[in-house]
């Protein structure tokens, strides 16, 4: 009974799939809702990988007692990974 | 009262204890009540609805048919059908969320989702998991994760330390979402009263009369928290799923 029931799931999905019946759902799910949450979630991908490079930084400094150059290099790599972040958030969001 | 009133809006997430004595004595505190009651509210929810397997289901059967279907079908379509395996982790993780947001949504309940130190805590639980599924999985080539293909080797130097930061700022994205949302929320509607408070010391009987607009203000609200407590859950949910499919699957 369960195979049955795996099959005329998989057998639904495609036939949906094939009406482009998903795609439209998926989409007006992603851009229609919540504009607040979004604009909140893209800022937090931003700024958390800024903060741990700067702990990063901060913790190489302490450790090797060679303060700031650590952090003077690990906070445009922070940087670059919140970018990298958002640039994933966005492209996971249209797909 | 009407000069000294000041609106505290986050006096609502201070901890206090819970329990009555019991608590006071071993430090049982009232966001640890409301885990425990999320908790418990979740087992009782299964074991009464399913104690009677109908073929056709009731109501209560048919809520927990749903949202057992709801989190399977998820990590199905997130993980693939290797992630079964991590079903009922996700579902813990979704339902004990859920249940922490819609209750901090009634009033006198302490919404435990709204400190950083339970959200971050599952967070880094999430973020550890999936790292030793992903070395679990592919052993020491997990680390390949960390160099992205088709990329000239004199680049690469530049791009791990880019790529290992993005990774490791997962679990702080993950906990500071759940927790500003619910938080932000929760100061709202604080706010949003407070003023009701202040029109009507204020301005008395045409600030009450005003005070109508803060009150439409937070009906609207008390919907889109309905809806944000929810939807976080559900993020929480899928961005686990999407970190252990990433863990198996290497992208």
């Amino acid at each position: 009974m369960h195979g049955d029931r795996g099959s005329f799931d998989q057998r639904l999905k495609a036939a949906r799939r094939d009406a482009g019946l998903d795609d439209n759902e998926a989409a007006s799910r992603a851009t229609g809702d919540n504009a607040l949450s979004l604009a909140m979630q893209l800022g937090a991908e931003m700024v958390a990988a800024v903060v741990v490079a700067v702990a990063i930084g901060y913790g190489l400094d302490k450790l090797f007692h060679t303060s700031p150059w650590f952090m003077v290099g690990f906070v445009p790599i922070g940087a670059a990974a919140g970018v990298l972040n958002l640039i994933r958030a966005t492209g996971k969001m249209k797909d | 009262m009407a000069q000294e009133q000041a609106i505290d809006a986050l006096g609502q997430f201070k901890l206090t204890t819970g329990l009555g004595g019991l608590g006071r004595v071993s430090e049982f505190t009232n966001s640890n009540e409301m885990m425990l009651l999320a908790a418990v509210i979740v087992v009782a929810l299964f074991v009464v609805a399913l104690r009677r397997r109908a073929l056709v289901p009731g109501r209560l059967q048919g809520l927990a048919e749903l949202t057992y279907e709801f989190v399977h079908q998820m990590v199905l379509d997130t993980i693939g059908p290797e992630g079964v395996r991590f079903f009922p982790f996700v579902f813990t993780l979704f339902a004990f969320i859920l249940l922490g947001n819609v209750l901090g949504l009634f009033p006198y309940f302490f919404a435990f989702t709204s400190h950083i130190a339970i959200t971050g805590a599952l967070a880094v639980f999430v973020f550890l998991l999936s790292t030793a599924v992903g070395f679990w999985y592919h052993g020491i080539g997990f680390l390949k994760f960390f160099s992205p293909p088709g990329v000239p080797v004199w680049l690469l130097p530049l791009l791990i330390p880019i790529e290992v930061v993005s990774y490791a700022s997962r679990p702080i994205s993950l906990s500071v979402r759940l927790f500003a949302n619910m938080t932000a929320g929760h100061v709202m509607w604080e706010v949003f009263a407070g003023f009701m408070l202040l029109l009507v010391a204020s301005m008395g009987a045409v600030g009450a009369v005003a005070s109508i607009i803060p009150l439409g203000l937070n009906v609207a609200l008390a919907a889109l928290e309905f809806l944000v407590a929810v939807l976080q859950a559900y993020v929480f949910a899928v961005l686990t799923c999407l970190y252990l499919h990433d863990a198996i699957h290497m992208h």
